[in-house]
């Protein structure tokens, strides 16, 4: 499915896909011009269903609906399919069904957004329903042909086998046979105890060709014919081409058309992207940069400020009477904090390839949202559903950027100007830099209040700064309100704030600057978790308590969050005397429907270097897919974390960002990478995502520790505009 | 024209002079193992080896390299046999994303050749390359292996 040509969709399986609505397989329906059809895998081979085709060799092909872009939620979830399969899973391979397909097979396969840590958690229980309804099938086939009682056949390993004869057979010499039956509607799922191949650390499925550089991304896609395209947006987000002398580039090397894209952007399409490239440089734009020229973050900062104390702002999670108690306590604390913008900065840019004729539109890219990209790309085509496809390629990291698809967009609108080529649309990095979807700024005020007895009474919390939804997508704000920004603040659900306090007020002042938010991994946890947990560090200090000690006494009614707190916190050796010159912080938060926490051992040279030596993180996800891929993801997490804490934050001038490459956002290499002590906690019972939760405690854990140094608060990220580095 | 030779082959490519070396390996000779990652010699994520040093071949030009090996990430393997850095990698379970995998690859093959065992301090000069995803604490572990595998 997800190779370089135009997909192999015959005419039979997309009547048969179609005819299927609502069963969500497509499957041995009879069909008026032929005898009992089967769904084919564009090789021929059969499908058992949706999720599982079986090839005669017994290769055993598992559809994967979400993008892997380095989560490996490819292979937690071919694994979440074999075990109900009770297949061979060194016979498993996988392939990407194409948005296309789906919407022609009425979402056979349905969701394929990958974010928010939600490509296990939301899908694992129909995918594991298409691999046991595909075992079912393939039972059924095997007791057919021996015309025996199905009851007495078992399944283990792609071998079935007739319990009281010791017949046997697998699963590919049936599979043709199993692809005509009728799907089971009992289905029933493996209880969690009796799991082989879920919950065990399976190397991914994905490696080889990322070690020979044989593994295709957007960036290495080829087609017969195919030009390249280097774009240029207005630099300044709101700002218009005004004009371009084409006349000074045309006879360049290489050039072949001048484009104009949208109303803001210009595009040179040459031979090699490097000519491209070279002439989109000397090519002179004229921009309108428009009235956000006038934007800096000093007047971002300014105007976020006021939202601290003034005007009106939603209410997120509220208790008691936060007012009243703030008014009555004995003794207040107050903080002001502030998280930057931040970039993505995917290893791949952004890229998208795409063949535009008159009938046609088909495009190839890394995207998070493969049905995103379709809409996409029927918008920027003008061409109906059954007329487009996108062929999802591994996405060389996507971090939520690429659930966007302002780069698709582009493309098609190239190659629409030049049909029947296609067209390669790759942004340099600096176009990457500079236009990217960031992380949203905010500030925020804590207000804390204790009783006479250093109870804590009253905590308020107003968050002041950019909402994701109001720009990305508008019709999800709820009243005005964007929910996802009290995410690990709210009183419930998959992002809950992990403390009791009698009075509690959280609200949000919506204050949304020009420059375009977008989900950062992590997302809004990476600022309300950093505020809350040094925050807390702050009232533990103002009372006197130790910081552990002192948050315990809040999370009584949170246990989960309470046990990956104490994991941390016993692995590290709190309350032990930590080596000489060295001093620990703590963390711990929940998002995405996971439990996570993390300490960390730093030392300190010269008030301003910061050696991390040690990070102990634990996470409870509920299940554990694939235990080693989560401690992977895990490490990973402090990576991205630190690297936003210590040189991240893209800073605006004359409204443009100013950071255009690695050298002026910088990101961690190996000598500044702590050793990451990972625990692995499942304690069963729901499914928490593991790509993201992890890297809003990174930060806060190494703050609290700074402090336990220093004696300084620090309540500004990036660390490297205070002067503060690593070691 | 120029006349490069990569992975023990010979090219006559049709290419100015002072075209980044990465590019002419992309595009003109069409191996996309070598990845573009930032154009300045930053990320690694393009490096290759050149009479067998670890260079970003975005920050090298066709000219610089004429007359000298070549060796991209396609070319590490010998005769079909992975190189141990490439086998340490599988066995390790190291890439991500897999993007920036293939210089740091190339940039660990290099260390090992010149330093059989290094040392983590050894790494950590040596091993520069941007990895997003934040794979260096597999990446450490696999050098380990693959220089314990010599």
């Amino acid at each position: 499915m997800n190779k370089h040509v135009a997909p192999h969709l015959n005419r039979r399986s997309f009547v048969i896909g179609a005819a299927a609505l609502g069963t969500g397989l497509a499957l041995g329906l009879d069909i008026p011009f032929g005898g009992p059809a089967i769904a084919r895998a564009a090789d021929g081979s059969p499908e058992v269903n949706a999720w599982v085709v079986i090839r005669p060799d017994d290769t055993v092909v598992i559809r994967i609906a979400r993008s892997e872009m380095g989560q490996g939620t490819l292979t937690g979830l071919a694994q979440l399919v074999a075990e109900e399969l009770e297949c061979d899973w060194s016979k498993v391979v996988t392939e990407f069904p194409t948005p296309g397909q789906n919407v022609a097979r009425k979402r056979a396969w349905g969701d394929f957004s990958t974010g928010g840590s939600r490509g296990i958690r939301s899908s694992q229980d129909y995918v594991r329903k298409g691999g046991a309804t595909a075992r079912m099938m393939l039972i059924q086939a095997a007791a057919d042909e021996w015309k025996v009682p199905v009851g007495e056949c078992v399944a283990a390993s792609s071998v079935i086998t007739h319990t009281p004869s010791g017949k046997s057979t697998t699963y590919g010499k049936v599979a043709e046979a199993a692809a005509k039956l009728t799907p089971p509607t009992d289905v029933r799922l493996k209880d969690p105890k009796d799991w082989k191949i879920i919950g065990k650390g399976l190397k991914r499925l994905d490696t080889p060709g990322k070690v020979t550089g044989a593994t295709v991304y957007g960036i290495d896609v080829k087609l017969p014919g195919m030009l390249n395209a280097a774009i240029r947006d207005c630099p300044v987000t709101g700002g218009k081409v005004k004009s371009f002398d084409e006349a000074r580039i045309s006879s360049m090397k290489g050039v072949k058309k001048v484009v104009k894209v949208g109303d803001s952007a210009v595009a040179v399409v040459a031979d090699t992207w490097w000519h491209a490239k070279t002439a989109l440089d000397a090519l002179p734009i004229v921009w309108d940069e428009g009235e956000n020229a006038k934007v800096s973050s000093a007047s971002i900062a300014k105007w976020l400020a006021e939202g601290l104390d003034s005007g009106p702002a939603y209410v997120g999670n509220e208790s008691g009477d936060v007012k009243a108690a703030l008014a009555g306590a004995a003794k207040k604390v107050e903080a002001v904090y502030n998280y930057p913008y931040q970039n993505h900065a995917t290893m791949e840019p952004m890229n998208a390839t795409a063949l535009y004729t008159a009938d046609k539109c088909e495009v190839w890219c890394g995207t998070q949202n493969g049905e995103a990209a379709f809409a996409a790309t029927l918008e920027a085509s003008g061409l109906p559903a059954d007329k487009c496809d996108v062929h999802k390629q591994l996405l060389g990291g996507g971090f939520g950027r690429r659930g966007q698809t302002d780069y698709v967009r582009q493309a098609v609108e190239i190659a629409r100007q030049m049909p029947g080529t296609p067209i390669k649309l790759l942004w340099s990095r600096e176009e990457d830099m500079t236009h990217g979807r960031y992380h949203p700024v905010t500030q925020c005020k804590l207000t804390a209040g204790f009783d006479a007895d250093n109870n804590l009474t009253a905590f308020h919390m107003r968050l002041s700064g950019q909402s994701i939804l109001f720009s990305l997508r508008p019709a999800a704000l709820v009243d005005g309100k964007d929910p996802g920004a009290f995410a690990g603040l709210n009183a419930g659900g998959d992002a809950a704030f992990g403390y009791s306090i009698p009075n509690l007020l959280v609200e949000h002042s919506m204050r949304n600057p020009h420059i375009i938010p977008g989900p950062w991994r992590g997302v809004n946890v990476n600022h309300n978790a950093l505020y809350v947990e040094c925050f807390m560090d702050e009232l533990a200090l103002a009372v006197g308590q130790d910081p552990l000690e002192f948050r315990r006494k809040l999370m009584s009614k949170h246990p989960k969050n309470l046990a990956v707190l104490n994991a941390v916190a016993e692995k590290i050796g709190w309350g032990k005397p930590p080596p000489q010159g060295v001093y620990r912080g703590l963390a711990q938060n929940m998002s995405h429907g996971s439990y996570v926490a993390a300490a960390a051992e730093i030392s300190v040279i010269e008030g301003a270097k910061i050696k991390v030596h040690r990070i102990v993180a634990a996470t409870d996800p509920g299940y554990a897919v694939n235990p080693a891929q989560i401690e992977r993801q895990v490490a990973g997490s402090f990576v991205y974390g630190l690297t936003g804490l210590f040189y991240g934050g893209c800073t605006v001038k004359d409204g443009r960002i100013e950071q255009t490459n690695f050298d002026t956002y910088n990101s961690m290499r190996i000598a500044e990478m702590p050793k990451v002590e990972s625990i692995v906690m499942p304690s069963g019972g729901f499914w928490g995502g593991v790509g993201e939760p992890t890297i809003c405690v990174a930060g806060p854990a190494v703050l609290n520790a700074y402090f336990a140094a220093t004696g300084k608060r620090i309540r500004s990220v990036p660390l490297r505009q205070q002067n503060i580095t690593f070691a | 024209m120029a006349n490069l030779t990569i992975n023990g082959k010979n090219f006559t490519l049709d290419v100015e002079a002072d075209t980044p070396l990465l590019w002419a390996i992309r595009e003109n000779v069409g191996l996309t193992g070598t990845k573009y990652g930032c154009g300045i010699a930053q990320c690694g994520a393009c490096t290759v080896h050149i009479d067998g040093v670890a260079t970003r071949s975005c920050g090298v030009t066709v000219n610089d390299a004429i007359g000298k090996q070549i060796t991209t990430v396609e070319g590490l393997a010998t005769n079909g046999v992975l190189h141990k850095v490439q086998q340490a990698w599988i066995e390790n379970d190291v890439p991500q994303c897999g993007y920036c995998q293939s210089g740091m690859i190339m940039a660990v093959a290099a260390l090992l050749e010149d330093k059989p065992k290094p040392t983590d301090k050894d790494i950590d000069e040596a091993i520069t390359n941007i990895c997003r995803c934040g794979t260096f604490q597999q990446v450490r572990e696999a050098i380990h292996a693959a220089a314990a595998n010599a």
